[in-house]
């Protein structure tokens, strides 16, 4: 029996029918170069996967979370860098803003947002502050008629081509968040090269330097940047990456089957030996759990249940661990055909490596599951 | 059930059987809750009274306190 009613399937169809013709063929390449295609964004936009969960009054597709879990899940099985646009712009960003924006905001912004005129990132992590958001050192002041931020983000995902960038800034105790454009002056982006995985995805660091903005780029209350936007940010993405995780783990254990039923060692097929069945069953236990943990997550995030969060935490963190799993058995069950840079197995192991690391590391995840679990061990197992 | 009480046992099972506190008391000072409960209990006021949360309405005065989450409920189902 189907896990997903017919209207899902046949939207898994349509994307997976989109990833492969226009982002598999090209997936090795953006890789090798640290950069996907300005084309594939249009495209994406096209379609309408930009803006997938935003409201219908403001451009977007409305669609449920169980559509954005295909749509994570296939962009994440096809190339994570693709996946990770998709995170910054559609879950960090427009969703956030659909849920705390001001009317101005979601009327004049969201729109271009959901349609993909303009691209959003979020500008959260710095130089020496990562998993310990609340003590961003990037600072703001309030004047009468303007903000001044100063201050450095560091590897935010999409910062090189981004339009608008949210900024978590703080003045004195207070946490507050901003719309920045990358044409205000006072901003420098620069591009970081060298990253092990997804490393498409257009790493950045941002320079703020007596950076001047009107006060109707505050996002969300003042002194609410961290309660209120960052918060609802970070699970809007770890959804985002969850699925994207499952999308390699899925990944991994599709080209291991392929390759286990078609490699010959000692005359057979290799996966007719019995430690490479135990890996394909390892792999396909923990595919079919991330699945069924993202999707259930799906479930509770649309009925609005007050512990979505802890769901979609619990979803993040075996997805990404199942990733990292599927991920390096992939790798050991292709010997050194996985290895070489133009066999797809060696990406999904580099980028399931930073699925345990991005939207809070794998050690926060454990932190709040288990914090949760110490209380409320009935609304997760439940 | 009225409003108060369901609103105290939620905030109850939450922070655990053994915490007293009273419909009065800041729960912010008391440090029961965190940036992650605060937008738990924002989400439980939305279901459970059927209001819409909006971002002016995200002063934390209007979450201090069972009395205080009870009166912006009342304010907005007025």
């Amino acid at each position: 029996m189907a896990l997903l009613e017919a209207a899902y399937q046949e939207f898994r169809s349509e994307v997976r029918e989109f990833c492969e013709r226009e982002i598999v063929p090209h997936a090795e390449k953006w890789d090798r170069e640290e950069a996907i295609s300005e084309d594939i964004i249009q495209k994406l936009a096209k379609k309408g996967y930009l803006g997938l969960t935003v409201p219908g009054e403001y451009g977007g597709q409305g669609k449920d979370s169980l559509y954005y879990a295909i749509l994570n899940e296939e962009l994440g099985r096809a190339c994570s860098s693709v996946r990770s646009l998709v995170t910054v712009h559609g879950s960090l960003v427009s969703e956030t803003m659909a849920r705390w924006g001001t009317r101005e905001q979601k009327s004049t912004l969201l729109p271009r947002l959901a349609k993909g005129e303009l691209i959003a990132a979020y500008g959260l992590s710095e130089p020496e502050v990562g998993s310990d958001a609340k003590s961003v050192e990037t600072s703001y002041q309030e004047h009468d008629d303007y903000y001044e931020l100063n201050g450095q983000k560091k590897w935010i995902t999409f910062a090189t081509r981004a339009d608008i960038i949210v900024i978590v800034a703080k003045n004195g105790e207070h946490v507050s968040t901003f719309l920045v454009h990358r044409t205000d002056p006072g901003v420098k982006i620069e591009k970081i090269h060298g990253m092990l995985g997804t490393s498409a995805s257009g790493l950045g660091l941002i320079t703020l330097e007596n950076c001047r903005i009107p006060k109707d780029r505050l996002f969300g209350m003042k002194g609410m940047g961290f309660i209120q936007i960052t918060n609802t940010a970070l699970d809007n993405g770890r959804f985002s990456v969850a699925t994207g995780a499952l999308g390699i783990a899925l990944a991994s254990l599709e080209h291991s089957i392929s390759y286990a039923n078609e490699r010959k060692t000692f005359g057979v097929p290799i996966g007719d030996h019995q430690l490479i069945k135990k890996k394909i069953a390892d792999m396909t236990v923990a595919v079919k759990a991330a699945r069924l943990l993202c999707y259930h997550a799906a479930e509770v995030r649309d009925r609005k249940d007050p512990s979505t969060y802890v769901h979609t935490t619990l979803a993040k963190y075996h997805a990404s661990k199942a990733a990292t799993m599927a991920a390096t058995e992939a790798v050991q069950i292709h010997g050194a055909v996985g290895c070489l840079n133009t066999h797809p197995v060696q990406r999904l192991f580099r980028d399931a490596r930073i699925m345990e690391i991005i939207e809070g590391t794998s050690e926060i995840q454990q932190l709040l599951l288990s914090n949760y679990a110490l209380k409320n061990l009935t609304d997760i197992i439940d | 059930m009225n409003n108060q009480d369901q609103i105290k046992e939620f905030i109850q099972k939450k922070v655990g059987e053994k915490v007293s506190f009273s419909n009065a008391d800041d729960i912010f000072k008391l440090g029961l809750v965190n940036s992650l409960f605060a937008l738990e209990l924002v989400v439980f006021l939305e279901n459970s009274f059927g209001i819409q949360v909006e971002n002016e309405d995200l002063d934390l005065n209007n979450f201090r306190s069972v009395d205080n989450m009870n009166d912006f409920v009342a304010k907005k189902t007025a």
